[in-house]
Protein backbone atom coordinates (compact mmCIF):
# COMPACT_ATOMS: atom_id res chain seq x y z
CA UNK A 1 0.00 0.00 0.00
CA UNK A 2 1.65 3.08 -0.92
CA UNK A 3 1.15 5.56 2.24
CA UNK A 4 2.03 8.81 1.03
CA UNK A 5 -0.55 8.87 -1.45
CA UNK A 6 -3.84 10.87 -0.83
CA UNK A 7 -6.85 10.10 -3.21
CA UNK A 8 -6.45 9.51 -7.10
CA UNK A 9 -3.96 11.47 -8.21
CA UNK A 10 -1.80 13.53 -5.23
CA UNK A 11 0.96 12.74 -3.02
CA UNK A 12 1.49 13.98 0.76
CA UNK A 13 5.56 13.83 1.37
CA UNK A 14 6.28 12.34 4.89
CA UNK A 15 9.63 14.33 5.09
CA UNK A 16 8.70 17.36 2.77
CA UNK A 17 12.47 18.43 0.73
CA UNK A 18 12.94 22.14 0.96
CA UNK A 19 14.00 24.69 -2.08
CA UNK A 20 17.12 26.12 -0.48
CA UNK A 21 18.17 27.71 -3.87
CA UNK A 22 16.87 28.51 -7.39
CA UNK A 23 18.77 30.01 -10.13
CA UNK A 24 17.51 32.00 -12.57
CA UNK A 25 19.01 33.33 -16.34
CA UNK A 26 16.73 35.24 -18.44
CA UNK A 27 17.21 36.81 -22.15
CA UNK A 28 16.48 40.81 -23.49
CA UNK A 29 13.02 41.12 -23.87
CA UNK A 30 12.88 39.20 -20.28
CA UNK A 31 14.87 41.51 -18.90
CA UNK A 32 12.61 44.08 -19.90
CA UNK A 33 9.63 43.13 -18.06
CA UNK A 34 7.81 43.70 -14.64
CA UNK A 35 9.46 40.79 -12.96
CA UNK A 36 13.29 41.65 -13.93
CA UNK A 37 14.75 42.68 -10.37
CA UNK A 38 14.20 39.54 -9.41
CA UNK A 39 16.48 37.55 -11.92
CA UNK A 40 19.72 36.50 -11.48
CA UNK A 41 21.31 37.07 -14.69
CA UNK A 42 19.80 39.09 -17.85
CA UNK A 43 21.89 38.65 -21.10
CA UNK A 44 22.42 41.85 -23.57
CA UNK A 45 22.36 39.24 -26.65
CA UNK A 46 20.08 36.50 -26.66
CA UNK A 47 22.99 34.35 -28.45
CA UNK A 48 24.72 34.46 -25.25
CA UNK A 49 28.01 34.68 -27.25
CA UNK A 50 27.81 31.20 -29.01
CA UNK A 51 27.24 30.42 -32.78
CA UNK A 52 23.38 29.25 -32.78
CA UNK A 53 20.26 29.78 -30.66
CA UNK A 54 20.27 26.17 -29.47
CA UNK A 55 23.97 26.41 -28.25
CA UNK A 56 22.78 29.41 -25.99
CA UNK A 57 19.57 27.78 -24.64
CA UNK A 58 21.96 24.70 -23.72
CA UNK A 59 24.18 27.24 -22.03
CA UNK A 60 21.80 29.11 -20.27
CA UNK A 61 20.37 25.75 -18.86
CA UNK A 62 24.15 24.95 -17.40
CA UNK A 63 24.77 28.74 -16.14
CA UNK A 64 21.27 28.51 -14.01
CA UNK A 65 22.12 25.22 -12.38
CA UNK A 66 25.52 26.76 -11.80
CA UNK A 67 24.06 29.33 -10.14
CA UNK A 68 21.29 27.80 -8.35
CA UNK A 69 24.72 25.63 -6.90
CA UNK A 70 26.65 29.17 -5.99
CA UNK A 71 23.92 30.28 -4.22
CA UNK A 72 22.80 26.85 -2.15
CA UNK A 73 26.89 27.03 -1.53
CA UNK A 74 27.22 23.51 -2.77
CA UNK A 75 29.17 21.91 -5.37
CA UNK A 76 27.48 19.90 -8.57
CA UNK A 77 29.01 16.72 -6.93
CA UNK A 78 27.11 17.14 -3.99
CA UNK A 79 24.10 16.73 -5.83
CA UNK A 80 22.71 13.21 -6.65
CA UNK A 81 20.39 13.76 -9.61
CA UNK A 82 19.65 16.44 -11.94
CA UNK A 83 16.20 16.02 -13.56
CA UNK A 84 15.90 18.20 -16.37
CA UNK A 85 14.19 19.32 -19.74
CA UNK A 86 13.38 21.51 -22.69
CA UNK A 87 10.85 21.89 -25.58
CA UNK A 88 13.97 21.32 -28.40
CA UNK A 89 13.74 18.31 -30.17
CA UNK A 90 15.86 15.11 -28.36
CA UNK A 91 15.72 17.71 -25.53
CA UNK A 92 19.47 18.59 -26.49
CA UNK A 93 19.37 21.42 -23.82
CA UNK A 94 19.19 20.04 -20.87
CA UNK A 95 20.96 16.25 -22.28
CA UNK A 96 23.94 19.01 -23.95
CA UNK A 97 23.86 20.79 -20.42
CA UNK A 98 24.17 17.36 -18.86
CA UNK A 99 27.09 16.91 -20.30
CA UNK A 100 29.28 19.14 -19.55
CA UNK A 101 27.69 19.32 -15.71
CA UNK A 102 28.70 15.65 -14.81
CA UNK A 103 25.97 14.74 -12.65
CA UNK A 104 23.22 11.93 -12.80
CA UNK A 105 20.86 13.09 -14.93
CA UNK A 106 17.21 12.76 -15.72
CA UNK A 107 15.77 13.46 -18.99
CA UNK A 108 12.20 14.87 -18.76
CA UNK A 109 9.97 15.88 -21.14
CA UNK A 110 6.55 17.68 -19.64
CA UNK A 111 6.09 20.91 -23.00
CA UNK A 112 6.39 23.34 -20.62
CA UNK A 113 5.27 21.79 -17.35
CA UNK A 114 8.09 20.34 -17.13
CA UNK A 115 9.35 22.43 -14.30
CA UNK A 116 6.87 21.25 -11.84
CA UNK A 117 7.46 17.53 -13.09
CA UNK A 118 10.96 17.94 -12.35
CA UNK A 119 10.31 19.25 -8.56
CA UNK A 120 7.37 16.88 -8.29
CA UNK A 121 9.67 13.88 -9.48
CA UNK A 122 12.89 15.19 -7.14
CA UNK A 123 10.65 15.52 -4.16
CA UNK A 124 9.73 12.04 -4.08
CA UNK A 125 13.70 10.90 -4.65
CA UNK A 126 14.25 12.78 -1.31
CA UNK A 127 11.20 11.53 0.39
CA UNK A 128 11.95 8.24 -0.64
CA UNK A 129 15.46 8.03 0.46
CA UNK A 130 17.00 8.16 -2.43
CA UNK A 131 18.83 11.37 -2.90
CA UNK A 132 19.67 14.36 -0.40
CA UNK A 133 20.15 16.97 -3.06
CA UNK A 134 18.36 16.85 -6.09
CA UNK A 135 18.48 19.70 -9.16
CA UNK A 136 15.02 20.63 -11.48
CA UNK A 137 15.72 23.01 -14.41
CA UNK A 138 14.56 23.62 -17.31
CA UNK A 139 15.08 26.42 -20.33
CA UNK A 140 13.32 27.43 -23.54
CA UNK A 141 14.83 29.88 -25.72
CA UNK A 142 11.83 32.18 -28.23
CA UNK A 143 13.99 31.70 -30.95
CA UNK A 144 14.73 27.89 -30.94
CA UNK A 145 11.18 27.31 -30.32
CA UNK A 146 10.11 29.17 -32.97
CA UNK A 147 11.95 27.74 -35.57
CA UNK A 148 11.04 24.06 -34.35
CA UNK A 149 7.11 24.92 -33.69
CA UNK A 150 6.28 28.03 -36.42
CA UNK A 151 8.22 29.90 -38.79
CA UNK A 152 11.25 31.63 -39.26
CA UNK A 153 11.91 34.73 -37.47
CA UNK A 154 12.43 37.11 -40.51
CA UNK A 155 9.25 35.76 -41.98
CA UNK A 156 7.01 38.79 -42.29
CA UNK A 157 3.64 37.11 -41.07
CA UNK A 158 1.51 38.41 -38.32
CA UNK A 159 0.64 36.92 -35.03
CA UNK A 160 -3.08 36.14 -33.81
CA UNK A 161 -3.69 37.67 -30.53
CA UNK A 162 -4.05 33.95 -29.14
CA UNK A 163 -0.66 33.68 -29.32
CA UNK A 164 1.83 33.18 -26.50
CA UNK A 165 5.48 34.52 -26.44
CA UNK A 166 8.18 31.66 -25.73
CA UNK A 167 10.27 32.92 -22.83
CA UNK A 168 13.84 32.99 -23.57
CA UNK A 169 15.69 31.65 -20.06
CA UNK A 170 16.46 28.72 -18.07
CA UNK A 171 15.67 28.17 -14.51
CA UNK A 172 17.18 25.85 -11.90
CA UNK A 173 16.36 25.13 -8.09
CA UNK A 174 17.62 22.68 -5.83
CA UNK A 175 15.69 20.74 -3.20
CA UNK A 176 17.67 19.07 0.17
CA UNK A 177 16.33 16.30 2.04
CA UNK A 178 16.97 18.89 5.11
CA UNK A 179 16.52 22.69 5.24
CA UNK A 180 14.29 25.36 6.93
CA UNK A 181 11.79 25.49 4.06
CA UNK A 182 9.91 26.62 1.91
CA UNK A 183 8.82 23.03 1.43
CA UNK A 184 7.23 21.06 -1.16
CA UNK A 185 4.31 19.27 0.80
CA UNK A 186 2.22 17.87 -1.61
CA UNK A 187 2.18 17.29 -5.41
CA UNK A 188 -0.52 16.56 -7.62
CA UNK A 189 0.37 14.89 -10.80
CA UNK A 190 -1.57 15.95 -13.72
CA UNK A 191 -3.68 13.43 -16.82
CA UNK A 192 -2.96 14.11 -19.81
CA UNK A 193 -6.13 15.99 -20.86
CA UNK A 194 -7.67 16.91 -24.48
CA UNK A 195 -11.22 18.48 -25.34
CA UNK A 196 -9.83 18.80 -29.27
CA UNK A 197 -8.27 21.94 -29.57
CA UNK A 198 -6.10 22.27 -32.46
CA UNK A 199 -4.77 25.83 -32.71
CA UNK A 200 -1.44 25.78 -32.15
CA UNK A 201 -1.29 29.43 -32.08
CA UNK A 202 -4.22 29.17 -28.92
CA UNK A 203 -2.28 27.03 -26.53
CA UNK A 204 -4.17 28.52 -23.67
CA UNK A 205 -7.23 27.08 -24.66
CA UNK A 206 -5.49 24.16 -25.22
CA UNK A 207 -3.89 23.76 -22.01
CA UNK A 208 -6.84 24.88 -19.73
CA UNK A 209 -8.76 21.90 -19.20
CA UNK A 210 -5.79 19.83 -17.89
CA UNK A 211 -5.03 22.72 -15.42
CA UNK A 212 -8.80 23.12 -14.62
CA UNK A 213 -8.95 19.07 -14.03
CA UNK A 214 -5.46 19.21 -11.72
CA UNK A 215 -6.62 21.62 -9.77
CA UNK A 216 -9.62 20.41 -9.16
CA UNK A 217 -8.46 16.79 -8.25
CA UNK A 218 -5.62 18.04 -6.16
CA UNK A 219 -8.50 20.07 -3.84
CA UNK A 220 -10.53 16.87 -3.70
CA UNK A 221 -7.94 14.69 -3.23
CA UNK A 222 -6.05 16.70 -0.47
CA UNK A 223 -9.50 18.33 0.99
CA UNK A 224 -7.62 21.32 1.18
CA UNK A 225 -9.97 24.65 0.27
CA UNK A 226 -9.19 28.11 -1.64
CA UNK A 227 -8.44 29.82 1.21
CA UNK A 228 -5.83 27.22 2.55
CA UNK A 229 -3.62 29.28 -0.22
CA UNK A 230 -2.09 32.76 -0.40
CA UNK A 231 -1.19 31.91 -4.16
CA UNK A 232 -2.59 30.03 -7.08
CA UNK A 233 0.11 29.98 -9.46
CA UNK A 234 -0.40 28.72 -13.54
CA UNK A 235 2.76 28.36 -15.53
CA UNK A 236 1.89 29.73 -18.94
CA UNK A 237 -1.72 29.91 -19.48
CA UNK A 238 -1.54 33.50 -20.97
CA UNK A 239 -5.09 36.02 -20.87
CA UNK A 240 -7.03 33.63 -22.90
CA UNK A 241 -5.96 30.64 -21.37
CA UNK A 242 -6.31 32.52 -17.50
CA UNK A 243 -10.40 33.34 -18.71
CA UNK A 244 -11.02 30.08 -19.72
CA UNK A 245 -9.45 28.63 -16.93
CA UNK A 246 -11.37 30.57 -14.16
CA UNK A 247 -14.78 29.94 -15.90
CA UNK A 248 -14.22 26.24 -16.02
CA UNK A 249 -13.28 26.01 -12.58
CA UNK A 250 -15.97 28.42 -11.62
CA UNK A 251 -18.72 26.18 -13.29
CA UNK A 252 -17.23 23.53 -10.89
CA UNK A 253 -17.93 26.02 -7.63
CA UNK A 254 -14.19 26.61 -7.40
CA UNK A 255 -13.92 30.65 -7.99
CA UNK A 256 -10.23 31.20 -7.15
CA UNK A 257 -10.11 34.45 -9.09
CA UNK A 258 -8.82 36.28 -6.24
CA UNK A 259 -5.71 34.78 -5.32
CA UNK A 260 -4.64 33.64 -9.02
CA UNK A 261 -1.79 34.49 -10.76
CA UNK A 262 0.08 33.34 -14.16
CA UNK A 263 3.82 33.25 -14.73
CA UNK A 264 3.02 34.07 -18.29
CA UNK A 265 1.18 36.98 -17.43
CA UNK A 266 3.62 38.72 -14.92
CA UNK A 267 6.44 38.53 -16.75
CA UNK A 268 5.52 40.97 -19.70
CA UNK A 269 4.18 44.13 -19.98
CA UNK A 270 1.20 44.23 -22.43
CA UNK A 271 3.30 46.68 -24.37
CA UNK A 272 5.36 44.34 -24.64
CA UNK A 273 3.23 43.14 -27.61
CA UNK A 274 3.35 39.60 -26.40
CA UNK A 275 -0.36 39.11 -27.15
CA UNK A 276 -1.71 36.44 -25.35
CA UNK A 277 1.54 36.16 -22.57
CA UNK A 278 4.51 34.66 -22.40
CA UNK A 279 5.47 30.69 -22.86
CA UNK A 280 7.46 27.89 -22.65
CA UNK A 281 9.32 25.87 -20.22
CA UNK A 282 11.69 28.53 -18.94
CA UNK A 283 8.33 30.95 -18.19
CA UNK A 284 7.13 28.95 -14.96
CA UNK A 285 10.73 27.94 -14.16
CA UNK A 286 12.45 31.97 -13.80
CA UNK A 287 9.19 33.12 -12.39
CA UNK A 288 9.24 30.31 -9.78
CA UNK A 289 13.07 30.71 -8.78
CA UNK A 290 12.97 34.70 -9.16
CA UNK A 291 9.88 36.39 -8.27
CA UNK A 292 7.77 33.50 -6.24
CA UNK A 293 11.01 31.88 -4.42
CA UNK A 294 11.90 35.46 -3.02
CA UNK A 295 8.14 36.58 -2.51
CA UNK A 296 7.62 33.53 -0.14
CA UNK A 297 11.07 34.13 1.66
CA UNK A 298 9.89 37.56 2.61
CA UNK A 299 6.65 36.73 4.02
CA UNK A 300 4.50 37.63 1.08
CA UNK A 301 3.14 34.37 0.59
CA UNK A 302 3.13 31.46 3.02
CA UNK A 303 1.15 28.46 1.22
CA UNK A 304 1.54 28.44 -2.33
CA UNK A 305 -0.60 25.71 -5.32
CA UNK A 306 2.13 26.13 -8.15
CA UNK A 307 1.39 24.14 -11.39
CA UNK A 308 3.17 24.16 -14.17
CA UNK A 309 1.35 23.94 -17.58
CA UNK A 310 2.01 21.71 -20.88
CA UNK A 311 0.43 21.61 -24.47
CA UNK A 312 2.17 18.15 -25.94
CA UNK A 313 2.07 19.25 -29.42
CA UNK A 314 4.33 18.53 -31.75
CA UNK A 315 5.56 20.12 -35.64
CA UNK A 316 4.60 16.68 -37.51
CA UNK A 317 0.85 16.47 -34.86
CA UNK A 318 -0.04 19.57 -35.96
CA UNK A 319 0.30 18.68 -40.04
CA UNK A 320 -1.64 15.40 -39.71
CA UNK A 321 -4.20 17.55 -38.14
CA UNK A 322 -4.68 16.49 -34.22
CA UNK A 323 -5.60 18.22 -31.33
CA UNK A 324 -3.32 19.31 -28.55
CA UNK A 325 -2.95 17.56 -25.48
CA UNK A 326 -2.41 19.11 -22.47
CA UNK A 327 -0.75 18.35 -19.04
CA UNK A 328 -0.50 20.27 -15.71
CA UNK A 329 1.38 19.02 -12.59
CA UNK A 330 0.87 21.30 -9.23
CA UNK A 331 2.96 20.68 -6.41
CA UNK A 332 1.93 22.71 -2.91
CA UNK A 333 4.66 25.05 -1.63
CA UNK A 334 4.76 26.26 1.91
CA UNK A 335 6.85 27.51 4.51
CA UNK A 336 5.64 25.77 7.63
CA UNK A 337 5.18 22.29 8.05
CA UNK A 338 1.64 21.37 9.15
CA UNK B 1 -9.67 8.24 -23.05
CA UNK B 2 -12.78 7.91 -25.41
CA UNK B 3 -13.31 11.06 -27.45
CA UNK B 4 -16.56 12.66 -26.17
CA UNK B 5 -17.99 15.02 -28.89
CA UNK B 6 -20.28 16.59 -26.62
CA UNK B 7 -18.09 17.53 -24.29
CA UNK B 8 -15.60 18.71 -26.75
CA UNK B 9 -18.47 21.14 -28.29
CA UNK B 10 -19.71 22.55 -25.14
CA UNK B 11 -15.45 23.76 -24.32
CA UNK B 12 -15.01 25.13 -27.81
CA UNK B 13 -17.89 27.53 -27.34
CA UNK B 14 -16.43 28.54 -24.01
CA UNK B 15 -12.76 28.76 -25.54
CA UNK B 16 -14.34 30.58 -27.94
CA UNK B 17 -15.77 33.27 -26.03
CA UNK B 18 -12.44 34.23 -25.06
CA UNK B 19 -10.69 34.28 -28.17
CA UNK B 20 -9.54 37.76 -28.61
CA UNK B 21 -11.32 39.13 -31.98
CA UNK B 22 -8.53 39.77 -34.89
CA UNK B 23 -8.66 43.45 -35.77
CA UNK B 24 -10.23 43.01 -39.40
CA UNK B 25 -11.36 46.63 -40.70
CA UNK B 26 -7.38 47.77 -39.47
CA UNK B 27 -5.97 44.57 -40.86
CA UNK B 28 -7.67 45.17 -44.17
CA UNK B 29 -6.89 48.40 -44.36
CA UNK B 30 -3.61 48.02 -43.31
CA UNK B 31 -2.59 45.67 -46.05
CA UNK B 32 -4.90 47.81 -48.75
CA UNK B 33 -1.92 50.74 -48.53
CA UNK B 34 0.79 48.51 -47.67
CA UNK B 35 0.32 46.10 -50.41
CA UNK B 36 -0.75 49.26 -53.21
CA UNK B 37 2.59 51.35 -51.83
CA UNK B 38 4.71 47.95 -53.17
CA UNK B 39 2.34 47.60 -56.23
CA UNK B 40 3.30 51.61 -56.43
CA UNK B 41 6.74 50.81 -56.31
CA UNK B 42 6.74 48.26 -58.79
CA UNK B 43 5.15 50.54 -61.60
CA UNK B 44 7.74 53.34 -60.76
CA UNK B 45 10.34 50.77 -61.67
CA UNK B 46 7.87 49.79 -64.72
CA UNK B 47 7.98 53.22 -65.95
CA UNK B 48 11.51 53.94 -65.42
CA UNK B 49 12.45 50.49 -67.13
CA UNK B 50 10.61 51.39 -70.12
CA UNK B 51 11.50 55.40 -70.37
CA UNK B 52 15.42 53.77 -70.46
CA UNK B 53 13.87 51.96 -73.82
CA UNK B 54 13.42 48.49 -72.67
CA UNK B 55 10.47 46.67 -74.35
CA UNK B 56 7.43 45.90 -72.14
CA UNK B 57 8.41 42.24 -71.68
CA UNK B 58 11.55 43.34 -70.63
CA UNK B 59 10.93 45.48 -68.29
CA UNK B 60 8.37 43.71 -66.85
CA UNK B 61 11.12 41.22 -65.96
CA UNK B 62 13.55 43.39 -64.70
CA UNK B 63 10.36 44.84 -62.31
CA UNK B 64 10.73 41.57 -61.11
CA UNK B 65 14.02 40.94 -60.07
CA UNK B 66 14.20 44.60 -58.87
CA UNK B 67 10.93 44.26 -56.47
CA UNK B 68 12.59 40.19 -55.27
CA UNK B 69 15.80 42.33 -54.42
CA UNK B 70 14.08 44.92 -52.22
CA UNK B 71 12.51 41.94 -50.75
CA UNK B 72 14.99 39.79 -49.78
CA UNK B 73 17.39 43.00 -48.87
CA UNK B 74 14.80 44.19 -46.54
CA UNK B 75 14.77 40.67 -44.68
CA UNK B 76 18.16 40.46 -44.66
CA UNK B 77 18.81 43.69 -42.37
CA UNK B 78 15.52 42.53 -40.32
CA UNK B 79 13.27 45.15 -41.54
CA UNK B 80 10.52 42.82 -43.36
CA UNK B 81 9.30 40.82 -40.46
CA UNK B 82 8.63 44.28 -39.01
CA UNK B 83 6.64 45.49 -42.31
CA UNK B 84 4.86 42.47 -41.74
CA UNK B 85 3.51 42.44 -38.57
CA UNK B 86 1.18 45.34 -39.68
CA UNK B 87 1.08 44.65 -43.40
CA UNK B 88 -0.22 41.25 -43.19
CA UNK B 89 -1.43 39.93 -46.21
CA UNK B 90 -0.68 43.53 -48.35
CA UNK B 91 3.15 42.09 -47.59
CA UNK B 92 2.68 38.63 -48.47
CA UNK B 93 1.03 38.70 -51.62
CA UNK B 94 3.28 41.02 -53.72
CA UNK B 95 6.39 39.20 -55.31
CA UNK B 96 8.47 40.80 -52.32
CA UNK B 97 6.56 38.56 -49.87
CA UNK B 98 7.60 35.84 -52.18
CA UNK B 99 11.36 37.00 -51.79
CA UNK B 100 11.01 37.07 -47.93
CA UNK B 101 9.59 34.05 -47.63
CA UNK B 102 12.90 32.36 -49.03
CA UNK B 103 15.26 34.26 -47.79
CA UNK B 104 14.02 33.98 -44.28
CA UNK B 105 14.54 30.25 -43.59
CA UNK B 106 17.88 30.29 -45.86
CA UNK B 107 18.83 32.43 -42.96
CA UNK B 108 17.15 31.42 -39.90
CA UNK B 109 18.87 27.62 -41.08
CA UNK B 110 22.44 28.73 -42.19
CA UNK B 111 23.19 27.16 -39.18
CA UNK B 112 23.06 23.49 -40.14
CA UNK B 113 25.32 24.46 -42.72
CA UNK B 114 25.18 25.47 -46.67
CA UNK B 115 23.60 22.37 -48.21
CA UNK B 116 21.08 20.68 -45.49
CA UNK B 117 20.31 23.90 -43.95
CA UNK B 118 20.21 26.51 -45.83
CA UNK B 119 19.37 25.15 -49.32
CA UNK B 120 17.44 22.19 -48.19
CA UNK B 121 15.11 24.43 -45.86
CA UNK B 122 14.93 27.49 -48.59
CA UNK B 123 11.79 26.09 -50.13
CA UNK B 124 10.13 24.98 -47.14
CA UNK B 125 7.12 27.99 -47.40
CA UNK B 126 7.81 28.75 -50.58
CA UNK B 127 8.01 25.10 -52.53
CA UNK B 128 4.55 24.58 -51.96
CA UNK B 129 3.67 27.75 -53.44
CA UNK B 130 5.80 27.06 -56.31
CA UNK B 131 4.45 23.09 -56.96
CA UNK B 132 0.32 24.44 -56.90
CA UNK B 133 1.65 27.43 -58.97
CA UNK B 134 3.26 25.52 -61.77
CA UNK B 135 0.53 22.66 -61.68
CA UNK B 136 -2.33 25.02 -61.68
CA UNK B 137 -0.48 26.82 -64.90
CA UNK B 138 -0.67 23.58 -66.54
CA UNK B 139 -3.74 22.05 -65.66
CA UNK B 140 -5.53 26.01 -67.13
CA UNK B 141 -3.19 25.47 -70.09
CA UNK B 142 -4.28 22.14 -70.97
CA UNK B 143 -8.22 23.33 -70.58
CA UNK B 144 -7.06 26.44 -72.68
CA UNK B 145 -5.75 24.46 -75.44
CA UNK B 146 -8.98 22.40 -75.64
CA UNK B 147 -11.33 24.96 -75.55
CA UNK B 148 -9.34 27.27 -77.87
Amino acid sequence: MAEKKLGAQTVKFKNPPSIIAGGTIVGPKEGEGPLRDYFDMILIDDTYGEKSWEKAESKMFQDAVNLALKKANLKISDIDYLLGGDLLNQIISANFAARQLNVPHFGLYGACSTMTEGLTLGAMLIDGGYADYVIAATSSHFSTAERQFRYPLEQGIQRPFTSQWTVTGAGATILASTGEGPYITHATTGKVVDLGMKDANNMGAAMAPAAADTIITHFKDTGFTIEDYDLIMTGDMGRVGRDILLELLYKEGFDIADKYKDCGIEIFYESQDVHSGGSGAACSAVVLNGWLLSQIRNGVYKKVLFMATGALLSPTSTYQGESIPGIAHAITISTILS
Amino acid sequence: MERDVKKEQEYKNIAQKYEPKPTLLKNVVMAFIVGGLISDIGQFFLNFYLSKGFSMEDANTLVAITMVFIGAFLTGIGVYDDIGKFAGAGSIVPITGFANSIVSPAMEFKREGFVFGAAAKMFTIAGPVIVYGVSTSILIGIIYYFLK
